[in-house]
């Protein structure tokens, strides 16, 4: 125990050492409070429209201005934190349980269920980009619930061939070796030994695969494939404010910087967390 | 080499079949009748019945999934892609009209992905550390984390409507090698290029980094030779094949960001064809150009793997 503890504090302070890193999780944190926040912080209701007040810049009253239904950008803003980082991080979650798991018995069972699983992974990547996604989208239909599915399933094959590669590398230590000889059962040589081994990958590419589930979430919404285009979502706030383009070009600006900043902190983070975890490969 | 390519082709068919298979799959794995999907929302009623009718007979659904499978495959193998509901007309000519657009559009932004990203990574490798080296990191990351869809409007703001040097948006009918057709090219391709010139970079840089603590670069370093041919003749080659090797990838990422770079630009290619069928509830369309993108991603990526075992000859003795 206290061997890992001085471990932590090692990565902590490689980490704290990135000020690129540092700002992004500061970042990160606002963001995940705005989140949690945003029904105490929003000055306006994000779903209350005022014909009369449209495309507004932004005033005392409405401060980052008012969009082409009347409604406060501010407070789409604020509430659209809530879908981004809810989208992003169950998506995530979702590939990550699935494809760690996969990859578990993949490596640690090898043979003909290796095989079965690889090539059912490498079908899964043999779609480029967003189209498995949209396929799915196309099929169950728009909604929260099967955008998370469509970028979870993407995910999948990504950290199910990561952690495969790992437990293969881990399955010929030594102390694998001696758990399994002193009659210790797969499921917990498979949890207690190798996944915990192989925490560190799989939190590096969690990390830099959330600005990827981010981005895409953002572009099926900008699509008009994700949500409901009423809802606070950035990218789907991105594809409404379009049309007014030149004469309110904030209802673009506003949302699109605010992905933009979110998926920057997390890649950053997610870099510093490397270098940080594994200082053998830091350039 | 030859156990190679045969090994990698096997194992490209299959993954192609599984492509097919999935595909195929999609229309049935939905919840509810697979007619339901296929027929538009506004049609309803006695015209609705009489269409499922149809349809169910042209498609064969009143047979086995197994049946039905083998026809979709023979269906493929002849490139016939079936009707779309919403134009009536057969999906493989609707297709093919769109492919040269989607084409101008990839090969550009691959070209500029790698005469932007290469160089970048390489002279962020060698001025290593320094303010230059940040520089182009900092944009580099930059350019992962900026969603498509976003830059794509930014470009049109600032070079379309500010300072409107360049066309918005659309398509010029007149030939791609003139200005008058590459000027509708340059923002679009822009925006494509971008996440690609930013991953090449990281990776051409930290590829770099790698060659350059091989001993032969000390040892061409100790025998004499100067800084510029160290990098360029032995360390710069070397570093290429990690980059050659994701490439592939690469590919398929800008594939699938055509889709939404075409919706940015109403660029007519095939992406778009496939949002309209997407909007338009044309099954048959969205599951056309489906297979068909990533029929070209798996063409791809089996090149580029045959590609770099011939740079590399290390590849085929693993």
């Amino acid at each position: 125990m206290v061997q890992e503890r001085s471990m932590m504090d090692d990565v902590w302070r490689r980490f704290r050492k990135n000020k690129g890193a540092v700002i992004g999780l500061t970042f990160i944190v606002l963001v995940i409070l705005v989140a949690i926040l945003a029904p105490v912080l929003s000055p306006h209701d994000p779903l209350k429209q005022d014909i009369l007040s449209r495309l507004e810049p932004p005033s005392s009253e409405y401060l980052l201005g008012t969009d082409e239904l009347g409604r406060d950008v501010l407070s789409r803003l604020l509430y659209g934190a809530r879908l981004s980082l809810a989208v992003g991080m169950s998506a995530l979650g979702l590939g990550v349980v699935v494809g760690v798991t996969l990859g578990l018995i993949s490596g640690y069972r090898g043979g003909t269920i290796d095989n079965v699983i690889m090539r059912i992974m490498d079908i899964l990547m043999a779609f480029p980009g967003v189209l498995l996604a949209i396929l799915i989208v196309a099929l169950l239909g728009s909604g929260i619930t099967n955008l998370v599915l469509a970028i979870g399933f993407w995910l999948v094959p990504v950290f199910a061939r990561l952690v495969r590669g790992t437990v293969l590398a881990l399955r010929e230590r030594e102390f694998i070796q001696a758990a399994t000889a002193m009659g210790a059962r797969d499921g917990r040589i498979l949890i207690r030994h190798v996944l915990i081994n192989s925490l560190s990958p799989i939190i590096v590419y969690a990390t830099l695969s959330i600005p990827s589930a981010i981005l895409s979430a953002a572009a099926l919404s900008f699509l008009g494939i994700g949500l409901r285009p009423t809802d606070p979502e950035w990218g789907a706030m991105v594809s409404a404010g379009r049309p007014y383009l030149r004469e309110a070009p904030h209802l673009v600006l506003v949302p699109g910087f605010a992905i933009f900043l979110t998926s920057l902190s997390f890649n950053f983070v997610g870099d510093a967390l490397r270098d940080a975890l594994d200082p053998k490969l830091k350039a | 080499m030859q156990r190679f390519f045969v090994r990698r082709l096997l194992s490209m068919l299959l993954v192609e079949f599984g492509v097919i298979l999935l595909v195929f799959l999609s229309l049935h794995l939905a919840p509810g009748d697979p007619v339901d999907v296929l027929i538009p929302m506004d049609v309803s009623g006695a015209a609705g019945t009489a269409q499922a009718a149809r349809l169910r007979a042209e498609l064969g659904l009143d047979h086995s999934l197994p049946v039905q499978f083998v026809r979709y495959l023979k269906q493929v193998a002849t490139l016939e892609l079936g009707t779309s509901i919403t134009s009536g007309r057969p999906i493989g000519p609707e297709l093919m009209e769109r492919v040269p657009a989607t084409l101008q559009l990839g090969v550009a932004a691959l070209i500029l992905a790698l005469l932007v990203g290469i160089p970048a990574g390489v002279i962020s490798a060698i001025k290593r550390s320094t303010w230059i080296d940040n520089l182009v990191m900092f944009f580099a990351l930059s350019g992962v984390s900026f969603p498509n869809f976003f830059l794509g409007t930014v470009l049109i703001l600032l070079f379309g409507l500010v300072w409107p040097i360049l066309p918005p948006s659309g398509y010029a009918d007149s030939s791609i090698l003139t200005w008058q057709g590459a000027r509708y090219l340059v923002l679009p391709a822009i925006t494509l290029a971008t996440s690609s010139a930013a991953t090449l970079a990281r990776l051409t840089r930290s590829s770099m980094l790698d060659v350059l603590r091989e001993d032969y670069v000390r040892t061409a370093y100790s025998k004499g030779l100067a800084h510029f041919t160290v990098i360029f003749k032995h360390a710069f080659r070397n570093s290429l094949i990690p980059v050659l090797t994701v490439l592939g990838v690469q590919m398929g990422h800008m594939l699938g960001g055509a889709v939404v770079v075409e919706s940015v630009f109403s660029w007519p290619g095939v992406g778009r064809y496939m949002l309209a069928g997407l909007v338009g509830r044309d099954y048959p369309v969205v599951q056309a150009t489906v297979l068909v993108l990533s029929t070209v991603f798996v063409g791809t990526v089996f090149l580029t793997d045959l590609s770099y075992t011939v740079v590399d000859p290390r590849v085929r003795y693993s």
